[in-house]
């Protein structure tokens, strides 16, 4: 924030054209990823690029020598960009195992998985922290806002990873804040906004790095209906209005039907894919 | 460093968030930083005003003395060896230096010497006036004495000529016992014949001059109970104690500036054929600087311990904030886990909760740093000399406190950084 002001002052002094230079090495110092999608997106597909690509994908977990547990026992899964999508299922299907792997949050034991161009199995513990930043927002059902940082603060964060500087990153936050209508609260710590305020601002926070893919945990799990509801249409707007490609991780069967598909989980397999009321 | 920053406040805030607790934790920084930096406070002090008052004693000034020899050992039974301290003696008489000795050592080292400066002492006792008093320190002394100390004269001359030479007994009186026996009216104790007790024995002088007295700076007496010297000629002093024959000791005042210390062989060299036969006593010299060395010697054994004390303390005080770190860590660990969701990596995680342990430890420095500089002038005051911060031991401890928080910071902050962002937060 000291910078803030300071590169502010340089601006009127050295003209306009310098600070410009330093916010475009800024965006440079993004990984190539985020100039992949742009050339991909030239390819006129009808139905848009692949932004999940799982084959065969399989996580076991071991708990001991001879004890391993297979939770995902071969997922196939394609998400294309600008779909939204829902995944259902019960507690024990292995929605969250699946959830944490789509996240680049954990690796899977087997398969291929490849988002938005890059192959997850590869990629090392540092690779992964930059794909979480730059290509995935996350929505959580607990908000996981950061405690003692403002709202505004908090929808920077995941720009503050990216090494954005501090004028554009409030610029952006701003913006996105408005985009959930929290404008008037970004100055607000988490402890004094409601639930449903909280994830609008985990939703604008989800959108900081214009991520390939907005990834929602059960996001009105601890919500009222009609918070819920809320929440719901802002999901619905994001993925109508900005083409946001979204995955719906959740167990209320009315919310998946509003979604494009509609996955069913059981047991670690995908056992059933239909068309929603949103499929356009 | 855009992240730095970020760092800093957050940091700052957390502390915010708790701040009994982060007290606390810096309690140990606190005490052990502000004990250093008291106790380096005083210390420092003492060194500067002690080595004030040793320069006024002169620089240019080789006392020679005589110590015993330490060949009196005597091997027991057991083959223990041990000097007998029953066998102490003082100098007797033909031990002394002769005039004649001194007379030859001026003339064979003509160059060098300024001149020499006897002074013997008679002994302490008191002047009383009625209902007034002063202590006093009869010192018989030589023409060279008033070259080796510069004495101011507030009211007639240093002692010389005719009165020196014949050993008259005139006295010179500081500006203390004027005060405290002729209402600080110099004028008044000029000729005036006082009358000295000393043990049983009473001496009386008249006097012929007042000098400025050179408080000691760390002197803790009052004025009026300090003893002051009365400077008399040494042949006065040398016909009452019935020793005519020599002096214990003498002061060697030299020419040039800085040589003192090597001008000592050629001393021990000229009095070895005196003092070679004799099989009770040695020749001892000592300078300002010998003093000097031998006094920082001890200060420094002082701060050593010192050093050890408070690196004991640092020590607890830095696994305080480990202790603290850790608690703060595993409650922030679905803080940690969103972190690292949003796209935080091991090292900026690492690097977050590494200043933020610095942080600590540097507020605490600070703090240890104001609460050491404050106890150390009130430690400098109290004992009666101008308080001397030291810049570079709050320099050292404002590193030092960093360094602590890098060390003790860097295990919690690892472990932050190993988190494994599932379990993070699935964290209840």
């Amino acid at each position: 924030m000291m910078g803030f002001g300071g590169s502010g002052s340089k601006k009127e002094k050295s003209g306009e054209l310098i600070i410009e230079d330093i916010t475009e090495t800024a965006e440079d110092l993004l990984p190539e990823a985020q100039t992949e999608p742009a050339e991909e997106g030239t390819a006129s597909e009808p139905e848009g690029r692949i932004i999940i690509d799982m084959h065969h994908i399989v996580k076991r977990y071991f708990i001991g020598q001879p004890n391993e547990l297979e939770v995902l026992h071969g997922i196939d899964l394609q998400v294309r960009e600008g779909e939204f999508v829902a995944i259902v299922g019960q507690s024990g299907s292995g929605k969250s195992t699946l959830m944490n792997m789509i996240g680049a949050l954990d690796r899977p034991t087997e398969g291929q998985y490849t988002l938005d161009g890059v192959d997850m199995f590869r990629a090392k513990d540092r690779d992964l922290s930059a794909i979480r930043c730059l290509k995935i927002g996350f929505v959580f059902q607990t908000y996981n806002l950061v405690a003692r940082t403002s709202a505004l603060k908090n929808v920077e964060l995941p720009m503050l990873y990216a090494k954005m500087s501090p004028r554009r990153r409030a610029k952006r936050a701003k913006e996105l804040l408005a985009v959930v209508e929290m404008e008037d609260r970004m100055k607000h710590m988490p402890d004094e906004l409601s639930g449903g305020q909280k994830q609008r601002v985990a939703i604008a926070r989800a959108m900081a790095n214009d991520p390939a893919l907005i990834l929602a945990d059960e996001p009105t799990g601890a919500l009222d209906s009609a918070t819920g509801r809320l929440i719901m249409d802002i999901f619905h707007r994001l993925n109508k209005e900005q083409g946001k490609t979204i995955v719906l991780i959740t167990h209320s069967p009315e919310l998946a039907e509003e979604t494009g598909r509609i996955l069913t989980l059981k047991d670690g397999m995908i056992v059933g894919s239909r068309k929603g009321a949103g499929h356009p | 460093m855009m992240l730095f920053f970020e760092n800093i406040s957050l940091a700052i805030s957390s502390l915010r968030a708790n701040k009994v607790r982060a007290l606390l934790t810096m309690l140990g920084i606190i005490i052990g930083i502000g004990a250093v930096i008291a106790i380096v406070t005083v210390g420092n002090s003492l060194t500067l005003s002690i080595s004030d008052s040793m320069s006024s004693v002169g620089a240019n000034n080789i006392t020679v003395g005589l110590r015993q020899r330490e060949n009196e050992e005597e091997t027991t039974d057991s083959g223990a060896v041990f000097r007998d301290y029953r066998n102490q003696k003082q100098p007797k008489e033909e031990d002394y230096f002769t005039d004649e000795m001194i007379e030859a050592f001026r003339e064979t080292y003509p160059d060098e010497i300024a001149d020499i400066s006897i002074s013997e002492s008679l002994g302490s006792g008191k002047v009383t006036k009625g209902e007034d008093y002063a202590n006093v320190s009869v010192v018989g002394v030589n023409d060279g004495f008033f070259t080796a100390n510069d004495l101011t004269m507030l009211k007639g001359n240093i002692l010389s000529g005719k009165a020196m030479e014949e050993g008259r007994d005139v006295a010179l009186v500081s500006d203390y016992f004027v005060d405290n026996l002729y209402n600080g009216d110099p004028g008044k104790a000029m000729g005036e014949t006082v009358e000295i007790t000393i043990g049983k024995k009473y001496y009386t002088y008249t006097i012929v001059g007042v000098y400025e007295y050179q408080a000691m700076s760390f002197s803790m007496t009052s004025k009026k109970d300090t003893v002051t010297d009365v400077y008399t000629p040494v042949k006065s002093v040398q016909r009452k104690t019935h020793n005519t024959s020599g002096y214990s000791s003498f002061t060697v005042v030299i020419k040039t500036a800085g040589e003192a210390q090597a001008f000592i062989p050629k001393i021990n060299h000229f009095f070895d054929r005196y003092y070679r036969k004799n099989r009770n006593f040695e020749l001892s010299t000592f300078t300002l600087e010998s003093m000097v060395s031998e006094f920082t010697g001890i200060m420094g054994t002082v701060s050593t311990a010192i050093s050890i004390i408070a690196g004991i303390s640092l020590l607890v005080g830095g696994i305080g904030v480990m202790n603290i770190m850790l608690v703060s860590i595993s409650e922030r660990t679905r803080e940690i886990g969103t972190r690292k969701a949003l796209g935080a990596t091991n090292a900026s995680i690492r690097t977050q909760f590494i200043v933020e342990a610095i942080v600590i430890c540097l507020i605490g420095g600070m703090i240890g740093i104001v609460v050491g500089v404050g106890g150390g002038i009130i430690g400098a005051k109290a004992l009666g000399f101008a308080a001397a911060p030291s810049l570079s031991s709050i320099l050292i401890s404002l590193i030092f406190s960093m360094v602590i928080g890098v060390f003790f910071g860097f295990y919690p902050a690892n472990k932050a950084a190993k988190m494994n962002p599932i379990d993070a937060l699935r964290y209840e």
